[in-house]
């Protein structure tokens, strides 16, 4: 008789499914997982630490590279956190941009997370399909901020600036027809609300076909039903927040619960699930596309019909427009205070927390009265979710690793900051 | 915007505080309400009484963690820049550390938890200060067991260690790293740097060649804007 023993599986960093940079160190019996111990920081750049050497402003860029594919979500809750310490008043339409584009944000997110996850188990096909609806969401962003990813939009006290009347359009080139070309840009004509008006349009359809590849198809199940149930009291007790509590039947979302921003006058559900595996939030993250496309849609409708300013006019804050700066001797005094010292926000502490994608992701900061955050921490959703890696996998078998990395909709952005 | 929300909140965590004071005062906790937020000061000794009763108590019912991170305070307060010196002098770019000037008392370290309620709909702030020279504090992985991993951070960067956890490892630095980064007398650029040694075939660490620079010096003004709450929301036109 052979002697049997258990043996240690090393998972990652380079693992195509480790969705980044994850080290697992597994123990295994046979193929079932006995204990799993997540290895972290292999992305770790001490972002809390530099933020607290830079003045406010300087660490808005810093917020998009923490889960750097939902980039807006995270410079929502930053300069929240800024604003409550600093009591600044945002403008309404401002509030409406920012509820507009974490949506976009979020859709950003899901596709990835769906392309990604559904690739991690077996099915290649998603991945095209989602990343063809992320394209159009890109260029979203990149109309409005010049990049496509790192966008620092945000700003304290508003948005940088207000939505382009125009959209950018592609050129014609020599690797694509011009008829083809002039097919893409038919959709661009107008601003940049009515391309988003477009995509909510087509956008239903497109979660239609995400979920006739997926919703009924049997191996999707085999792989995704039963796996990694995480009962509420446990959610709970583990921290978790976002499409993993709602997937465990908890009915607790931010933007319902604690609203911030526009939501409180949006219509929109919560979807949940009530077996907690992963089947279940896979389903409730579909859902909460197709109510995310609904929240665009009344963000889009209001926009078009309420212009005004995008940001706050206290010049202590936000900087004042080139025209004042260039002609007039207070616009540029503010304007040089602002980019050499920045602003002091009063002493104090505030913890300001936003639905993010992946769940609450929260920013607690202390200040001292300096213009530079005394010590900020980041309240990374993803953190808590891995940190139950190991209850979660405890007794699945090796390929179901896989899933339930997809299924916490890890970034390692976020996890190791 | 939302007057009539806003204060309905404010009066929920009003009483919030008003309860915990009755609450939790005899045991040596003091309340602040600030910000629209509440915040419990614990003596270390009680923390985990503490901590048991705000989760089980049917008046409070934090079931969940939300977020515990350590603190140093050792810098608190101190700027980089007094206009008046600095004016005819000029600034130095290079500005070394605090090492020197570092306060020994037993209020540098402290270890702040966020609450949530999600039956109540409630956050709260615990603080729990640690000794400075040997700063020990009770896990809390016995009431949430979300403490695991930020517990596990604190004890990396800064150095707190908590009595009872069970696998207290580093988690985000480097195997091998030595010293607790995010403490304030840590320098931003670190103490060692690494690179690919051709001759020896292998990866070596160096001390750090880079020089500390601060772009943007620390400065605290004592603006009248902030003297008190009501003049922050001045006319902007005469700010």
């Amino acid at each position: 008789m052979p002697e049997i023993r258990n043996y240690t599986l090393n998972f990652g960093p380079q693992h195509p499914a480790a969705h980044g940079v994850l080290r697992l160190v597994l123990e295994m019996d046979g193929e079932v997982i006995e204990r799993a111990d997540p290895h972290i920081g292999l992305l770790h750049r001490a972002t809390e630490k530099l933020a607290e050497s830079k003045p406010y402003n300087h660490s808005i860029p810093y917020m998009d590279r923490f889960d750097y594919v939902s980039m807006m979500c995270n410079e929502h809750g930053y300069v929240m956190a800024v604003e409550k310490l600093l009591g600044v008043e945002v403008p309404e339409r401002a509030l409406y941009i920012r509820t507009m584009y974490d949506e976009i944000t979020r859709l950003l997110n899901h596709l990835m997370w769906l392309g990604t996850h559904a690739l991690d188990v077996g099915a290649m096909t998603m991945f095209l399909y989602t990343f063809r609806e992320r394209e159009d969401l890109l260029d979203c962003y990149e109309a409005v901020s010049g990049a496509r990813m790192h966008a620092a939009y945000y700003r304290v006290g508003g948005v940088y600036r207000d939505l382009p009347d125009d959209m950018p359009k592609y050129e014609n080139n020599k690797f694509r027809s011009d008829a083809e070309i002039a097919k893409k840009n038919e959709v661009r004509q107008g601003s940049l609300l009515d391309f988003i008006e477009d995509f909510t349009n087509r956008f239903p359809g497109l979660v239609d076909e995400y979920e006739t590849l997926l919703t009924d198809n049997r191996i999707w199940k085999q792989r995704t039903v039963g796996i990694g149930v995480v009962s509420p009291e446990r959610a709970l007790q583990l921290g978790f927040s976002g499409a993993m509590l709602r997937g465990s039947g908890i009915a607790w979302d931010l933007r319902k619960k604690q609203p911030y921003a526009a939501y409180r006058k949006m219509d929109f559900d919560i979807p949940i699930g009530h077996n907690g595996d992963c089947y279940d939030r896979y389903l409730v993250r579909i859902e909460e596309m197709r109510q995310s496309n609904r929240i665009i849609r009344q963000c889009v409708d209001w926009l078009k019909r309420h212009p005004g300013p995008v940001i706050v006019s206290d010049h202590k804050v936000a900087p004042p427009n080139r025209v004042d700066m260039k002609e007039g001797m207070e616009g540029l005094i503010h304007h040089f205070k602002l980019f050499t010292e920045g602003y002091c926000t009063p002493p104090g502490e505030v913890y300001a927390a936003v639905e993010a994608p992946k769940g609450e992701f929260g920013c607690y900061i202390i200040s001292d009265g300096a213009n530079k955050p005394y010590r900020m921490k980041i309240r990374a959703p993803g953190f808590a979710h891995l940190s139950a890696m190991d209850e979660m996998v405890k007794g699945h078998m090796l390929a179901d690793v896989v899933a339930v990395i997809g299924t916490m909709d890890i970034v390692f952005g976020e996890v190791d900051r | 915007m939302n007057e009539s929300v806003n204060s309905g909140s404010a009066r929920r965590y009003q009483s919030l505080a008003d309860n915990l004071t009755r609450t939790f005062s005899k045991q040596g906790c003091t309340v602040k309400y600030a910000l629209g937020e509440v915040s419990v000061e614990i003596p270390a000794d009680q923390l985990i009484d503490v901590a048991t009763r705000l989760r089980d108590d049917a008046d409070f019912r934090f079931e969940e963690l939300i977020d515990l991170c350590g603190v140093d305070y050792s810098d608190y307060g101190r700027s980089e820049w007094t206009t008046g010196e600095a004016s005819f002098t000029g600034f130095g770019r290079g500005v070394e550390g605090s090492e020197d000037s570092a306060p020994e008392n037993d209020r540098r370290y402290a270890v702040v938890y966020h609450l949530l309620s999600v039956s109540l709909n409630l956050r709260l702030r615990l603080r729990v200060f640690a000794d400075s020279a040997q700063p020990i504090i009770n896990s809390v992985t016995s009431v949430w067991r979300s403490a695991d991993w930020y517990e596990r951070e604190a004890f990396d960067l800064f150095g707190i260690l908590f009595y009872g956890h069970q696998d207290l490892r580093r988690i985000l630095t480097d195997y091998g790293f030595v010293g607790h980064p995010f403490r304030k007398d840590f320098p931003l650029e670190g103490h060692v740097e690494m690179r690919y040694d051709n001759e020896k075939g292998r990866v070596v660490y160096e001390p750090v060649s880079i020089v500390p620079r601060t772009l943007v010096p620390k400065v605290i003004r004592t603006d009248n804007r902030y003297l008190d709450e009501v003049n922050q929301q001045q006319d902007p036109a005469d700010a």
